[in-house]
């Protein structure tokens, strides 16, 4: 009771007190005088930034809703049911004129076959390959950078791979399709000239600067305290880095191979350009073309008729890359603040 | 400290990784310099291509990219430092909002490009702009609801925002704590303190950040194929609702779609020459601006 009296006549003072501090500033007709009538139009941009700031999750809300609103009536719509079965969408079918059932992606087949599966095998088989390359090759550029590498060279080094970051994605697959096609095909003998590893080399250049990034901050943020200690206790400096940075980092490294994967597997225009899109089922074979989910959405939609059973799926299949690439950054953010505990904690 | 072999081993490993990358790099770029460098000529860069769009040069490409990325920063640039200036400087650390609004911009940068093409045609165009055609006009040929500069510039900038909002607040958290509680114990709202004393140093810091999406928003390919971006147009976008040609979705069309590749090289080197030269001066630009802001600050 008496604490709340007192808390009262606290606030009196302190409001009487704040009077006489604004009666000077304002007589003094300083610019910066805090009086109590603020201008409208500062409330009101106060209260626009408020509103402004939902922006972004307005925009997440918007893009799930109006993909998921061009793909949902195919679930009544009698036109798309007279040509597509969805559980053809997902499982083999044995088609007329083969003796098995198969995983078909054919949209301009008779009857037209959409079976996104193999879609999806592509998009994996380029960016797995894709991950093999980038994964020791960022991982390993951040270590050599944070550890041994003299200031000199980290200076040089770290913008200019900024800059391969910032490389527009069509002009990636434009090299990939003009040079390094011709390249490969000349070093390997492949028989397809646009195949999965070379649309891979192209996926690699654009995930690298992402999984260094990401490594080489945690590699930094390693507290010298760790690695100290263990030169104290005599181990060599490649132990210090193997033993010590290397797992007190992993959740950083995970962070990044993670994000790293959600942008090979949304990546567009190189696959568009250097896959070759070809849609075959084939999981190990590197040499042959591919076709990838973001591939076949950029390729098709501009021939397909609005409100067409080809357009609906093509939306679901952006519905789909959507929500897989949620799931991943969210997983890759979960790493992220994993580390900052495991960092803070020790 | 002495190295041992394993040190040199471990050494030269985690060294012959970043060699190849730079290699990578280093013949990236100088295949495209090489090969472009002699198609840039002053008519290159000022004609209308040909019908065969391979003769004659990319002047309508060069404007269409400007004109598009121009209408994206004064849509989005906006929005992303209003969002970056709560976050920083209104919502507690704590807030659940601010919560919110994190995790949907770090997802909205992870949503593939290609699904912003979806986005920006399935809600700006047939949603937004076929209700603006049905509330305005009677007849039914489109007039908003098509492909058109406007909207793909309205998509770029949903892609953009993330960028924006990320190096805004990088650069309002570079503004001393102390610049702030000096401004409110003078007595200036919180409004003021934001106004006159947080973004005019963080000015530097703000303008990198909007630079950076300028060049993300110029290179991005996938999301303008459905949403305005034109194969080929003779004549310049002079409408919102116009189509427009863009330098990076020429490379595209050329590459994938000429019936003779080949006849089609050097335009094409060159006309990626113009691009990159375009993306990487802006990146440069933030470069030397954010070296520039952060030497004044410890100052």
């Amino acid at each position: 009771m008496t604490e709340r009296v007192l808390e009262a006549s606290e606030r009196t003072r302190a409001a009487k007190t704040r009077q006489r501090i604004s009666v000077r500033p304002q007589s003094a007709k300083s610019k910066l005088a805090g009086s109590f009538h603020t201008p409208l139009w500062h409330r009101v941009a106060e209260r626009l930034i408020a509103i402004l700031a939902l922006a972004a999750v307005l925009a997440i809300a918007l893009i799930f809703v109006f993909i998921a609103r061009e793909a949902v009536p195919m679930l009544w719509e009698a036109e798309f049911a007279e040509e597509v079965q969805i559980r053809d969408l997902f499982f083999a079918k044995e088609w007329k004129g083969y003796d098995e059932p198969v995983f078909i992606w054919q949209p301009v087949g008779e009857p037209a076959k959409f079976n996104v599966v193999p879609l999806f095998i592509g998009s994996l088989k380029v960016t797995l390959l894709a991950m093999l390359m980038s994964v020791p090759l960022g991982v390993g550029c951040a270590m050599f950078i944070a550890l041994y590498a003299p200031r000199a060279v980290r200076e040089v080094v770290k913008p200019v791979i900024e800059l391969l970051a910032g490389i527009p994605s069509v002009v990636l697959g434009f090299f990939a399709l003009m040079v390094l096609a011709s390249w490969a095909q000349a070093t390997f003998g492949f028989h397809f000239r646009l195949n999965a590893f070379v649309a891979a080399i192209g996926l690699a250049l654009t995930i690298v600067p992402v999984i260094f990034t990401i490594s080489e901050d945690a590699i930094q943020a390693v507290p010298s305290t760790l690695t100290e200690a263990a030169l104290a206790l005599g181990a060599r400096k490649y132990q210090v880095a193997l033993r010590v940075v290397l797992p007190a980092a992993i959740p950083g490294i995970a962070a990044g191979v993670v994000l790293g994967f959600g942008r090979a597997i949304g990546e567009t225009m190189i696959v568009l350009m250097a896959s070759g899109n070809a849609a075959i089922m084939e999981l190990f074979d590197f040499s042959t073309s591919v076709r990838t989910v973001t591939a076949t959405i950029a390729a098709e939609l501009g021939e397909v008729a609005q409100g067409d059973p080809h357009w609906r799926v093509l939306f679901l299949l952006g519905v789909m890359l959507f929500g897989v690439t949620f799931v991943l950054n969210i997983l890759g953010d979960l790493f992220i603040q994993r580390l900052q505990k495991r960092l803070t904690a020790s | 400290m002495r190295y041992t072999s394993k040190d040199w081993l471990l050494a030269g490993l985690t060294g012959v990784s970043l060699a190849v990358i730079l290699l990578l790099l280093a013949v990236l770029l100088g295949q495209i310099v090489w090969h472009g460098a002699p198609v840039i000529s002053a008519e290159f860069l000022s004609q209308s291509p040909g019908a065969d769009m391979v003769s004659g040069g990319i002047w309508p490409a060069i404007y269409g990219t400007v004109f598009m990325t121009l209408l994206m920063t004064i849509a989005g640039v906006p929005v992303g430092i209003a969002t970056a200036i709560y976050l920083t400087e209104y919502a507690s650390p704590r807030s659940r909002i601010a919560k919110i609004v994190r995790i949907a911009v770090n997802n909205l940068a992870g949503v593939p490009s290609i699904v912003f093409g979806l986005f920006g045609l399935g809600f700006f165009i047939i949603f937004v702009g076929g209700s603006m055609d049905a509330l305005l006009y009677d007849d039914t040929t489109p007039v908003w609801g098509k492909p058109s500069i406007l909207w793909a510039s309205l998509t770029l900038a949903v892609l953009t925002l993330p960028v924006v909002i990320v190096t805004t607040e990088e650069a309002l958290r570079t503004v001393p704590q102390e610049f702030r509680d000096a401004s409110l114990a003078l007595g200036a709202t919180r409004f003021q303190t934001v106004y006159k004393i947080v973004l005019p140093n963080a000015r530097g810091g703000i303008l990198t950040g909007v630079i950076l999406a300028v060049s993300r928003g110029a290179g991005e390919v996938a999301p303008i194929i459905f949403c305005g971006a034109a194969n080929f147009l003779p004549y310049l976008p002079t409408d919102l609702r116009d189509m427009f040609m863009h330098l990076g979705y020429h490379v595209y069309a050329l590459a994938t779609q000429s019936p003779n590749v080949d006849a089609a090289r050097p335009t094409l080197f060159g006309t990626v020459l113009v691009l990159l030269v375009l993306t990487f001066s802006l990146n440069l630009l933030a470069v030397i601006i954010r070296a520039r802001s952060r030497a004044s600050l410890r100052s």
